[in-house]
Order: structure tokens, then sequence, then C-alpha cells
């Protein structure tokens, strides 16, 4: 029993549909016991207010866009190194995932700034290179669907995905060079003094493992529609044939 | 290696387009700034060694489908392959080359072009020298992204989304020694930063494009 069984598409397929409907339920159950309790049962802060409520989307939104890329850096070394083809897919399936997250992360956080900073969007480090890594998936989607045979487009994404990783780093640090930043520093660091106030921690662990449930969730959807999609294809093409 | 840097080169000069056409797009950039911000010096002395970063920077990304396309379109590109050469070798000179065709000429018209954009005297130098420093990156990244999409058939458009990203860090290190070269800042320390990124890509990336130049041609 190893992890590379799971290479076989067969045995993917089914695995994660035993999995599916769980981790779905799991999925719902957290990200509605965890914004009902942020939004009603969550006192407003004394300085934000009630805006501070968008929290408990902002935060897991990111975390989980950043998440989906390093997912993505992994199954395309994976597929560069062993070559299994669930790994490629399970990447392709990821990538409008992170991509949507890095959209709710943007537009929740222009929500926010808009009445704490006063404005919707500010060249700050943070947003930036939010906005850059938004640009990346922008690419690497366009890369995937641009190419007509599936392995040739596997191995550039998978190239794309490694060297976009490197200059995304990049950027990072380009960008907190380039501008001071209106954003805070981290604050939900374990080993910090200054966090987050238990009143707001523990709805945000519900949300954030609701928001990780359904990027899992959505992966296993997706990759299994990948997989699916592929073999009618190579159905067609043998008929075709013959 | 010569001899195929030195076959590049002819073919960009004398197959015209590629060798003037940069530079023209640079001239115009630089051009129709003026008309969309105003006139006014001031405006325009602050936002010149930006407006020139970003100039060179489309007129680079321009000619980059160039690079492999006719090779790929008449097979010597797959000659190229088979040849004793390694592949990472043919992709650094297809850099070079492209670098010495589109960088350079970019490089040495930038100061005329500050001239008009009113570029503080203090900021020539700066920008000759941060432009010297980062095309060469430009280049590179350039050809990888080139190397990506060189079986395409509209690749141009792909080409754009695929590369402008990977060129922020060195338009945000590159832009800002000439900004403070032109405010008479120290510029030690972007200075530093985009030597670094030009090198390490120099170094480094032509092992990808490589990679990814063989996937295509398989």
């Amino acid at each position: 029993m190893s992890i590379w069984e799971y290479a076989n598409p067969v045995k993917f397929i089914r695995t994660t549909d035993r999995l599916l409907p769980g981790v779905s339920m799991a999925a719902v159950l957290c990200l509605v016991t965890g914004l009902v309790w942020g939004y009603f049962f969550t006192p407003d802060d004394y300085r934000q207010g009630a805006t501070v409520k968008i929290i408990y989307l902002h935060v897991p939104a990111a975390l989980m866009a950043i998440n989906a890329w390093i997912m993505m850096l992994v199954t395309s070394l994976i597929w560069i190194i062993r070559r299994h083809h669930v790994s490629a897919l399970a990447a392709r399936a990821a990538a409008p995932v992170g991509a949507t997250f890095t959209v709710i992360a943007l537009a929740t956080g222009a929500l926010w700034g808009q009445p704490m900073w006063g404005t919707w969007w500010a060249w700050d480090p943070r947003l930036t290179s939010f906005l850059i890594l938004f640009l990346f998936y922008l690419g690497y989607m366009a890369l995937w669907s641009a190419i007509e045979n599936d392995d040739t487009a596997a191995d550039l994404t998978s190239i794309l995905c490694l060297v976009g990783s490197v200059f995304a780093l990049l950027s990072r640090y380009a960008v907190l060079f380039w501008n001071q930043g209106l954003h805070q520093g981290a604050s939900l660091s374990m080993d910090k003094e200054e966090n987050v106030a238990d009143v707001f921690w523990y709805p945000l662990l519900v949300c954030i493992a609701g928001f990780v449930l359904l990027f899992v969730a959505l992966v296993f959807l997706r990759t299994q529609t990948e997989i699916r999609a592929r073999r009618s294809r190579a159905l067609l093409a043998r008929e075709g044939r013959t | 290696m010569i001899a195929l840097l030195v076959r590049d080169l002819r073919l960009a000069v004398r197959a015209g387009g590629g060798f003037g056409l940069g530079l023209a797009f640079f001239l115009i950039v630089t051009v129709l700034i003026p008309f969309g911000v105003g006139p006014e010096t001031g405006l325009l002395s602050r936002i010149a060694p930006g407006v020139l970063w970003i100039g060179a920077l489309l007129a680079c990304l321009l000619s980059l489908d160039r690079i492999f396309a006719l090779d790929w379109e008449d097979g010597s590109l797959d000659l190229l392959a088979t040849a004793p050469l390694p592949m990472e070798g043919i992709v650094t000179i297809k850099a070079l080359a492209h670098w010495i065709t589109t960088g350079l000429p970019l490089v040495l018209a930038a100061p005329a072009l500050g001239v008009l954009l009113s570029l503080p005297p203090s900021g020539y130098l700066w920008v000759l020298v941060s432009l010297a420093l980062g095309t060469p990156a430009l280049s590179v990244i350039g050809t990888f992204g080139a190397a990506l999409t060189v079986g395409l058939k509209r690749g141009g458009l792909l080409l754009s989304i695929l590369v402008l990203p990977l060129y922020v860090p060195t338009l945000i290190f590159g832009a800002e020694v000439a900004r403070r070269g032109a405010e008479g800042l120290a510029v030690q320390t972007p200075l530093l930063m985009l030597a670094g990124i030009s090198f390490g890509t120099l170094a480094l990336l032509p092992f990808a494009s490589a990679a990814v130049l063989r996937i295509n041609l398989r």
C-alpha cells in the first residue's frame, strides 16, 4: 500500500468516489458552522465594527489561494519526476479553483479596505503580490487550454509552474522592496504574542477547515471529470480509427 | 555556437522587420505618452524613467515570437536539435542574438528618448546602466516564453500573458534603479538586485527553456 497506487486512474476514481460525499458534507458543515458562528455569534470589533467579519471569508480564501498554487507545484513535480497522469490532471483541476480563491481574497479585501483604509485598492505589497499571483494563474490556465496534445500540455505547464513559482517568490520580495504596506502583518501565526483574539480565532479556524475541505472536494471532483473527459476522448478516437 | 550567433544576427538584419521594428515601437510609445498624460515638463521628468522602462519592455516583448517561429516553420530548429550543440547552448545563443538585435539598440536609444521626456540630467547614466543590466534578463525570460509557445498557431497573445508576469521583478528593480538615479538617491541596493536577477536568469533559465523546447520538438 503506497500513495503511488492512486496514480492508477481507476483506483483514484474509486477511492475519491468513496471519499467525496464525506469530504463535501464536512466542507458544507464547517463552512455553515464557521460562517454562522462568525457572522452572528461573535462581537463586533471595537474599532472596526462589523467589518471585521469579512475576515471569515478573506483569510481562508487568501490562504487557500497560495496553498492551491503550492499543491500545483507539488503535483507538477510528481508529474515531471514520475509521470503519473492523475497528478498532472490534479494540477490542471486545481488551477481554476485557486484562481477563484485569489479573486475572492482580492474582492473581499477591497470590500474590507474601503471602510477601513478609505480605498478599494492600494499598491500594497500583499495586495500587489496577490494580483501577480492571479496573473500567474491566468497564464497557467491559458497555456493548458492552448495546447492540443495532452502530454505536451502537461509537460509544458508543469515547467511553467516551476519557473512561475520562482518568479512569483521573486516578485513577492521585489514588491516588498518597491512599496510600503497598508496591510497588517501576520496575525495568525502559532508562535506570535499578538494574535487575533480567541473569540474571532475559533470560528476562523472552522472556516479555514471548511475552505480546505471545499478545495479538496472540488479538486477531487474536477480531477475525476478530467479523467473521464480524457477517457471519453480516447474512446472516441478509437472509434474513429476502426 | 559562434556560427549560430552570426547566422541569427545576419538573418535578423537581412530579413528586415525585426531589427528596426522594436526601436520604432519604442520611439512611438515614448512619443504617445506625453499625448496621454499631457506635456507638463515636471510630470514628464518624474515619470520618464518608468516610461522608458515600460517602453523597452514592450518593445522587447514585440519581437519575442520571432526567436523560434521562423526556425520552427522551415525546420531548421529540428536540424539544430540534432546537431552536436547542447540545447541549452542553442537557447542561450538565441537569447543573446535577440538581445543584440533588440535589447542593445533599445539601451542605446533610451537616452535620446529621455530628452523627449525631459529626463533629469542625473538620470541618463542610470537609465542606461539599468537598461543595459536588465534587458538581458528580459531576453532570457522571453526566450523561455517563446520556447513554451513555439508550436502554437496563434501564440502571440498567449506569449505576452505568460511572459509579462515573469517580467515583474526585473521591471520593479530596473525602474527603481532608474528612478532613484534620476532623483539623485543611492542606487546600490536595487542595482545589485537587478544584477542578481539578470545573472541568475542567465545562468538557470536556459535549462528550463531547453527542456521546454525539447518537449515541443518531440
